[in-house]
């Protein structure tokens, strides 16, 4: 996976130095961009967010730092570093500061799996959309801890929320995912994506890939905890929720994971379903890197229509959000899977 | 086995302070939950966070600074508080007003009905988890607002009632921005429908959750649009007309389903209810004085008084006990929202913090009117 530029450090690097000192000085390159990626995504997502819904509720939302407010994020972010970490005293401390790790660790590492374009992919391993899954998944402990952890009644139930909503709906995201997984014949996230050049999975499938398209745009929100699955953090309801003794850099780490997830969550979408870096119709394959651009747009749109449901619906009920997924979405995803197998086995599918 | 079970994981009731600084309570409510996992088991309401001692204070006061005090009770439907005090005076002194002020204070009480019920929508909405209906309902408030403020020169706490008329004749613009007003909201409201009213998740938050029925409704004294949320005809405007709501035609919003949908479909009629009355209205407006001339110092006769008006969350009451002097002897505010709070346990009871939000928000309480 590694084109001109890249091939030009890692050649740049061995006339410095032994072999096995350039694999780990590049193993660190890497971490060190995707950090840069994971908080750059973040605060850019978080800005997108606030036009966005500014745009849906007729304000103008932040327009003053920088062109059109961009810095807006950034200065948010300075603020909240500068700021104490309190906590309660009664608080479990250990896993009280452990907590918001376990969500940017988890958020970070399901990142490297995802390719920006076919040149920039950190990690492409053979099963990779399993290894994206397991790792995400583990998450939830997160947000789970930090429930039980904060000594706060409030954090408490929006923590046992977490722990029944994403266990929940993990189940759908994996099945939707395996859907496709019957389709495309292989679980590297690469050769997903190749075998689209002929036309995008959610063509290749008709009924059952948009079936499982849906699916998993609904459990996808679900997932990462927006509207109108955001009942972990009901503000109406619980204040803040999990998070409502966190401050300052704690706090941020679980405001950007949740932005990064929701980017985690379009990219898969758009991987499985859209063709990930390719472009329409190949009409750009040629041109290096513009797969870049291909894969950010349709990313951008899918995480437009997650900011859609979000400034649109009105949040449900613990017991309506388990009556829709156990009683409605996991039967009909069962059924799909066989469906999809059925269409793969008799050769229906385009 | 079963035994065992229950004996090893015994689960347990803890109680959750939610208030007084809490974002569903609308202001310093406390409410003390008995919750069983997150089925609520008892609410107990403790108020007092914000009481001033209104009544007490009125009775230090001349009938003219008592109007400007009603401003502080509830103070989304300030007009009608104030129209309350007024006609209350002027009932008791005799004090006939002309027909121009009966309707210029009826259009204006409309006006505030539905300047409130804009706003609870928003904030219903929002209650539920839809946060974009909160700046709906406050553009649409923002408007009506501001011929508020042509008007008398304040947007909140208006005080443009005085005893025997109005402070200020109407502006010269009043009666083509209220009509311009009437045809925004017309297109506007249909909007709030395709919003929130016909959302699947809405419905589904909304139906069979928080009934009281018709009996309870009247034991507990319920008034305005909770009541008649469960089918009780408690519209004071229709069973006392005052000002100038015998002259026009319109139907008392009554849903008898009594569940909280039933009360959100209640405000939503109403609103076009207001509108129809307006547009009835508008037109009509007299050329005359906006203010009968009264004595600089009101002193009421010896006697008991009682006025009530409609106000946008019920049956608002003034109670005043006069012995002929200039300030009042006793005097008790009869508020909407106290009564209708205290149906929350009974409505509460058994389901969950999420339903308990959604019903505090379809009571539409505002705790300045309910801790006085």
């Amino acid at each position: 996976m590694i084109l001109n530029i890249f091939t030009d450090i890692h050649e740049l690097l061995l006339g410095l130095m032994p072999e096995n000192i350039v694999h780990i000085t590049e193993l660190v390159l890497i971490a060190v961009a995707y950090l840069g990626i994971f908080a750059i995504l973040g605060l850019f997502l978080v800005w997108l967010e606030r036009r966005i819904a500014a745009f849906f509720q007729f304000r103008l939302g932040p327009n003053r730092v920088g062109p059109m407010g961009l810095f807006q994020t950034v200065a948010d972010a300075l603020k909240l570093v500068s700021k104490e970490l309190t906590g309660t005293e009664k608080a479990d401390k250990f896993l009280y500061k452990i907590a918001p790790y376990f969500v940017i660790t988890t958020a970070l590492m399901s990142l490297s799996l995802i390719p920006f374009s076919y040149e920039i992919h950190a990690f492409d391993i053979n099963i990779g959309l399993f290894f994206l899954t397991s790792v995400s998944s583990v998450g939830v402990l997160g947000i789970f801890l930090a429930g039980w952890a904060s000594n706060n009644k409030y954090s408490l139930i929006g923590g046992m929320r977490t722990g029944i909503q994403m266990i929940s709906y993990e189940l759908s995201v994996g099945m939707a995912i395996v859907t496709m997984v019957v389709l495309a014949g292989t679980l590297q996230i690469s050769e997903i994506v190749e075998i689209q050049k002929d036309g995008w999975l959610i063509y290749q499938g008709h009924i059952p890939a948009i079936i499982a398209f849906m699916i998993f745009m609904i459990a996808g929100t679900a997932e990462s905890n927006r509207t109108p699955f955001d009942l972990v953090e009901a503000e109406s309801e619980l204040g803040a929720g999990f998070h409502t003794e966190y401050s300052g850099m704690n706090f941020a780490y679980y405001f950007l994971a949740e932005f990064v997830n929701l980017f985690l969550i379009s990219s898969v979408a758009v991987i499985l379903f859209f063709g990930g870096w390719l472009s329409p119709f190949g009409i750009t394959d040629a041109i290096p890197f513009a797969g870049l651009f291909w894969f950010i747009i349709k990313v951008l749109g899918v995480i437009f229509i997650f900011m859609w449901f979000r400034w649109t619906f009105p949040r449900f009920r613990i017991d309506q959000l388990l009556t829709l997924e156990w009683k409605f979405l996991l039967p009909i995803n069962m059924v799909n899977i066989v469906l999809m197998a059925l269409m793969v086995w008799l050769g229906l599918t385009l | 086995m079963k035994e065992f079970l229950t004996d090893q994981l015994k689960t347990q009731e803890y109680f959750l302070n939610m208030g007084p600084q809490h974002p569903a309570t609308h202001g310093v409510l406390r409410l003390l939950l008995k919750l069983d996992g997150e089925i609520v088991r008892n609410v107990d309401m403790d108020l007092g966070y914000i009481h001033r001692s209104i009544e007490k204070m009125c009775e230090r006061a001349t009938y003219k600074q008592i109007i400007h005090l009603t401003d502080r009770l509830d103070y989304l439907s300030a007009h009608m508080n104030n129209e309350a005090v007024c006609l209350l005076a002027e009932k008791a002194l005799n004090i006939e007003v002309n027909d121009r002020i009966k309707i210029i204070r009826t259009i204006m009480d409309e006006l505030t009905r539905i300047s409130s019920h804009v706003l609870w929508w928003g904030v219903t909405g929002m209650d539920i988890g839809a946060i974009t209906t909160f700046m709906y309902g406050f553009r649409e408030r923002e408007l009506i607002n501001d011929i508020f403020e042509e008007t008398c020169g304040t947007r909140l706490t208006m005080n443009y009632n005085v005893i025997g008329g109005l402070r200020y004749d109407i502006h010269e613009n009043f009666v083509k921005r209220t009509k311009d007003i009437l045809t925004h909201l017309k297109k506007k409201l249909p909007e709030y429908d395709k919003l929130l009213t016909n959302n699947i998740i809405f419905q589904k938050r909304l139906i069979n959750i928080g009934v009281i029925s018709v009996e309870d409704a009247i034991a507990y004294g319920l008034n305005g649009p909770t009541a008649r949320g469960s089918g009780v005809s408690c519209d004071i405007r229709k069973t006392h007309p005052y000002s100038a709501y015998d002259m026009v035609d319109f139907e008392e919003a009554i849903f008898t389903e009594g569940d909280s949908f039933a009360r959100y479909k209640v405000r939503i009629k109403e609103m076009w209810e207001s509108i129809s009355i307006i547009e009835q209205l508008i037109d009509k407006i007299p050329n005359d004085e906006h203010k009968v001339k009264t004595k600089a110092v009101i002193k009421l006769p010896v006697g008991d008084f009682l006025q009530r008006v409609e106000a946008s969350r019920g049956d608002f009451g003034v109670y005043v006990k006069s012995n002929g002097q200039k300030f009042p002897e006793r005097l008790k505010f009869r508020s909407p929202g106290f009564a209708n709070l205290t149906a929350l346990n009974k409505m509460a009871y058994g389901l969950k913090i999420a339903d308990l939000v959604a019903i505090l928000s379809t009571i539409d309480v505002v705790v300045p009117d309910i801790d006085r």
